[in-house]
């Protein structure tokens, strides 16, 4: 689905943030990038929505390796960034609008989906109306209907109370087992990482050379409870070590 | 009701002008409210018919060109950092001039026709337009844009769906002020030279000592003041109505 192949890439020439990085994504699969801040897990979102190119190095999506990728990867920003003069509806349509779909035809294919992300009744409203939790709905639809299988979500609930957080969390796999989506998902909550991927990408040293890339080692679907097992809890104890340490540097 | 306290404050203001006023019982210089609403009422006819119409139509055609030059003006500072590097500063020292003082030369260009009040409306009415309107264009933020650029939008996207909503109420804010400023350009036009609208009518009237008869027509730009403002603000509410939802 998504695969960097020795990507380099740096703001300043002699200051790299990423070096000859490589790595792939399966399609349908659900990965997290955990890192301390500062550690380039913004860079590499901007680089597979296409915001920044690779100094070096080839990034291919879905095979395309020298295809534009802006308007081709569905990102969900950490704040939600929904328009407060269009309501719910018209935030969601966005994409399709941008996508030169015709306004009457846009609202009808969103229309059922508003009720499938739980959202029926809100298509009306103004986004000032809805809570913390509602608002991450809308920008993760408007996410999803950037027509694409790929979608970047950027921690997407770290604004979000405990217990929204954690309802959020199982939404969002439900979701995503639903649409049978590619995620691609960073977070510092080594927690929320175990919850929701298949495997974790750990960044530890920088500049980025290479991930460590573990594999969570737990069926689906998950229970909260799974988290208490004690391979899982040694797991997040050696994440949490490895975070801490880069913190230390 | 909420503007009792308004209405209270003007009705005060009024009553003291009024007992002052006969007091003082010299109505060439200070003439009461009530003569002056009398006197409005006698010249109705030629204020109204006469006078009222070209003030009227120096202020629209004043205010249709503020508008169009000043988003004009704030839309091309806005896409290029050079024309707002070259221009914000000239358009601040043209505020500087005294348009009064500048007013005559307009006479010397344009003549006694109506583009000389024009231009002296323009002149004082643009700046409000173009300065708001290019504050609301630049109050974007990165992170939007950036979401828009994710989506595939084009830069006319971004400006016609994101810029230009945010600006709408700068742009308002903008109007409000230029549309009270046209009513005392196009008096301020009128004084310096014409053969009819309600500035003219209120410098004649003076050269009369009829002090009633100043204030009549100011009694009637303080009207079309308020009636555009009114407009403005009843525009702006109903092209604006989510900032009530939010």
């Amino acid at each position: 689905m998504l695969a960097f192949d020795n990507v380099t890439f740096g703001y300043e020439r002699s200051r790299n943030i990423l070096d000859g990085l490589s790595f792939n994504v399966q399609s349908g699969e659900f990965i997290s990038i955990v890192g301390a801040s500062g550690s380039g897990k913004s860079t590499i979102f901007r680089l597979v929505t296409g915001l920044d190119e690779p100094s070096t190095g080839a990034i291919s999506l879905a095979g395309n390796s020298n295809g534009q990728l802006l308007g081709k990867v569905g990102y969900m920003p950490q704040q939600d960034l929904l328009l407060p003069w269009r309501t719910i509806l018209e935030n969601a349509c966005l994409p399709l609008e941008i996508a030169d779909v015709k306004k009457k035809t846009a609202h009808e294919q969103v229309k059922p989906l508003l009720k499938e992300f739980g959202l029926a009744g809100t298509e009306d409203k103004y986004p000032g109306e809805l809570s913390g939790g509602m608002k991450q709905r809308v920008a993760f639809l408007r996410a999803v209907l950037s027509g694409n299988e790929l979608l970047l979500l950027d921690e997407p609930f770290s604004a979000l109370d405990a217990i929204t957080k954690l309802s959020m969390q199982e939404w969002l796999v439900n979701q995503w087992e639903k649409r049978k989506a590619t995620v691609l998902f960073i977070t510092h909550d080594v927690e929320e990482a175990l919850f929701l991927s298949d495997r974790i990408f750990l960044l530890k040293n920088s500049p980025v050379t290479s991930f460590e890339e573990i594999e969570v080692p737990l069926p689906r679907p998950r229970n909260r409870s799974d988290l208490h097992r004690s391979d899982i809890l040694q797991l997040k104890e050696r994440l949490l070590q490895a975070l801490r340490e880069a913190v230390m540097l | 009701m909420k503007n009792a306290s308004t209405v209270l404050i003007v009705i005060v203001f009024l009553t003291i002008w009024e007992i002052g006023a006969r007091l003082i019982d010299k109505s060439f210089i200070l003439p009461s409210p009530i003569q002056i609403l009398l006197k409005s009422w006698e010249l109705k006819e030629v204020l109204l018919l006469k006078h009222l119409p070209i003030t009227l139509l120096i202020i629209l055609i004043g205010l249709i060109i503020s508008i169009g030059l000043g988003t004009a003006i704030a839309i091309w500072m806005s896409s290029n950092a050079y024309v707002r590097n070259a221009l914000y500063p000239i358009l601040i020292a043209s505020q500087m001039i005294p348009v009064i003082a500048l007013a005559p030369i307009f006479v010397l260009w344009f003549g006694y026709t109506i583009w000389s009040k024009v231009a002296v409306t323009v002149l004082i009415t643009f700046f409000p337009i173009t300065v708001n309107t290019f504050d609301g264009l630049s109050s974007g933020n990165k992170e939007n844009e950036e979401l828009f650029l994710t989506m595939g939008a084009t830069k006319k996207d971004i400006f016609l769906k994101y810029l230009v909503p945010i600006a709408l109420p700068h742009f308002f804010s903008g109007l409000k002020v230029a549309v009270t400023l046209s009513v005392i350009g196009a008096a301020i036009g009128e004084w310096l030279g014409a053969q009819a609208g309600l500035g003219y009518f209120s410098r004649r009237m003076m050269t009369q000592f009829d002090g009633a008869g100043v204030f009549a027509p100011i009694f009637i730009l303080t009207l079309i003041g308020i009636s555009l403002f009114i407009c403005v603000n009843f525009i702006e509410n109903r092209m604006i109505r989510w900032r009530l939802k939010n």
